[in-house]
């Protein structure tokens, strides 16, 4: 079985960000670049099918700057396989990378590919279906697990999702409950935040991803027109809410909620 | 001249609120587009929901009634949508955000050749809107250069659509075969709840880490009875099990703007403002009072919830 995961190169999603003064871009002085967090359970997830069939490859895919290859070799450092990095300097959208990963994929012949349901970035989340469409198979968004993160089964690492022989078996995070799913292979799965919690990459880990290959690829070799079809106009920070109070106990919280706030 | 395309959701035989909205964002839309709004409705024995739909400034209703459409099918939904979007001629293919339209409109896109916007939260043009991104703490003005658009939109951010009468209701026939499609339907597993639907709901309270336990939501869930209001959680509260995991707020979950919010023992990670900050009167209840959810409470009330909630829940009653 050979998996496919995607791993997107996003800003911190625990710092401030801040925009250029001329409304075109983010600052990206000084920051930090991490993998998405969602692409992050993929990885997992693709790892924890591989080592619990006893085998396969696991194959990251980072589509991006240059620098973005730390981030590929973060998942290599958690145990993927090998790496493929379209090295691109240039506005994306899920168009261009939908047509990107298509390629990709059909180089690769993976069996199931990977993917976090959102980049936390640009808060899409298009890719994966976009994918599903271009390759026409099936796909399975928003995959979950019915036990908790808290569970013995997740202490055990055990994938949250099953493979019977050409037949992938998942359970959707949907509003108003969780739906079961089967999917036939070849199948795109994007993953939701409580399929797993992802392994931390180990020292040796680290010290492996190194010499692990990472194929790089231009943007031309895996699209045919580069011209984003979503362009970006401007960037604003959003309305700010105005400073509230500290209020002192219940009774005065009551009081300003009935009288100043009316909503009581 | 182009027209707009909504994709409407149901639940017990009428529209949800949240497909209102998305028909609010039609008129917008196909003010600029100098097009008519057109309505579909999808599933097995919508009759019911499509006469409602009438009530408003519409000009077309078009129902795929069928069998296969009893259940969520991305790939039976894919092929309605497309079918829908020839036959109303359709600039601008447009839902509101849900597990589902975020599943099946990319689908959709792809195979219009269109370019997509998610949830959008205000019409510039007939091919410009602005978005949010990076946790809402970038407001994004977007261009679709494709002819076709497609569009998941955020209801907090529009209003009840205009009433109108007269749109035409008219069948659209749809063949798919289920058996054909690489996904299937298994089962559903639905969180029953007699509390208001959260994203719609006036008033939300909501549980966070603070809570302690699936034990200690029993009080947010309590305060939430005694203001009628919807219960919702941080991600750290849904992690743990407590409570089920549709109930997350935030940058990747439900989406809310109520009149009130309370946040009990929630320290306010910008995932979960990104999910909460439009609502119009927040209040923040955490014993830490350097919490970030104090910084944008309109009131904070730094306080051990354990007595705290009991106390307003006293006072509620009493009120």
């Amino acid at each position: 079985m050979k998996y496919l995961v995607t791993v997107k190169s996003v800003e911190d999603p625990e710092i401030k960000i801040k925009i250029k003064p001329d409304g075109t871009s983010i600052e990206t002085d000084q920051v930090k670049y991490v993998v998405n967090p969602f692409d992050e359970i993929a990885v997992e997830e693709a790892l924890r099918l591989r080592d619990a069939a006893g085998g396969g490859e696991v194959v990251a895919v980072t589509i991006g700057r240059k620098d973005a290859q730390q981030q590929l070799r973060t998942a290599l450092a958690m145990g993927a396989d090998r790496g493929v990095h379209v090295v691109c300097d240039q506005p994306l959208d899920p168009t261009l990378v939908s047509e990107a990963l298509a390629k990709v994929v059909e180089g690769e012949k993976p069996d199931l590919v990977l993917m976090g349901k959102q980049a936390v970035d640009d808060d899409q989340g298009q890719v994966g279906a976009m994918l599903a469409e271009r390759l026409g198979w099936g796909q399975a968004s928003f995959v979950s697990k019915e036990t908790s993160l808290e569970s013995e089964d997740e202490k055990a690492k055990k994938p949250g999702v099953s493979i019977a022989g050409t037949t992938l078996q998942v359970v959707r995070e949907v509003d108003g409950g969780m739906e079961s799913v089967t999917v036939t292979l070849p199948a795109i799965l994007t993953t939701d935040l409580r399929l797993n919690v992802p392994r931390y990459a180990s020292l040796p880990g680290i010290m492996k991803a190194k010499k692990k290959e990472v194929k790089e690829l231009k943007l031309a070799d895996v699209v045919a027109d580069p011209t984003p079809k979503v362009k970006i106009l401007k960037l604003e920070p959003p309305a700010q809410r105005k400073a509230g109070i500290k209020v002192a106990d219940v009774p005065t919280l009551v009081t300003k909620l009935k009288t100043e706030a009316k909503v009581l | 001249m182009s027209n707009v395309l909504i994709v409407i959701e149901h639940a017990a035989g009428a529209p949800k609120k949240a497909s209102l909205a998305a028909i609010t964002f039609g008129q917008q839309a196909a003010q600029k587009t100098g097009g008519q709004v057109h309505l579909l409705v999808t599933g097995s024995g919508v009759g019911a929901v499509a006469d409602k739909l009438k009530a408003y400034q519409v000009a077309k209703i078009l129902v795929v009634d069928a069998p296969a459409f009893a259940n969520h099918s991305t790939e039976a939904l894919t092929a309605a949508i497309a079918a829908a979007q020839k036959s109303t001629g359709a600039s601008i293919v447009a839902a509101a955000s849900s597990s589902a339209s975020k599943d099946v409109l990319p689908r959709v896109a792809a195979r219009l050749g269109a370019a997509m916007a998610s949830d959008v939260l205000a019409v510039i043009d007939a091919s410009t809107f602005k978005r949010p991104m990076w946790a809402g703490n970038v407001v994004a003005t977007v261009q679709l250069t494709t002819p076709t658009k497609v569009v998941t939109i955020r209801s907090t951010e529009f209003g009840a659509p205009a009433a109108g009468s007269g749109a035409a209701v008219e069948p659209l026939a749809v063949s798919v075969d289920l058996a054909s499609f690489k996904a299937k339907f298994a089962g559903l597993k639905e969180v029953k709840s007699t509390r208001p639907e959260l994203t719609s709901a006036a008033r939300v309270v909501t549980g966070g880490r603070g809570v302690k336990g699936a034990e200690g939501f029993k009080l947010v869930e309590q305060l939430a009875d005694a203001l009628g209001a919807a219960v919702g959680a941080s991600r750290a509260a849904c992690d743990a099990g407590w409570v089920p995991n549709d109930l997350q707020v935030g940058q990747t979950g439900k989406i809310i703007a109520p009149d009130l919010y309370i946040g009990a023992g929630i320290s306010g990670a910008i995932q979960h403002l990104a999910g909460m900050k439009g609502s119009k009167v927040i209040v923040a209840i955490n014993k830490d009072p350097e919490a970030p959810i104090f910084q944008i409470a309109d009131y904070g009330l730094v306080a051990d919830l354990f007595k705290a909630i009991p106390e307003l829940i006293d006072a509620i009653k009493k009120a």
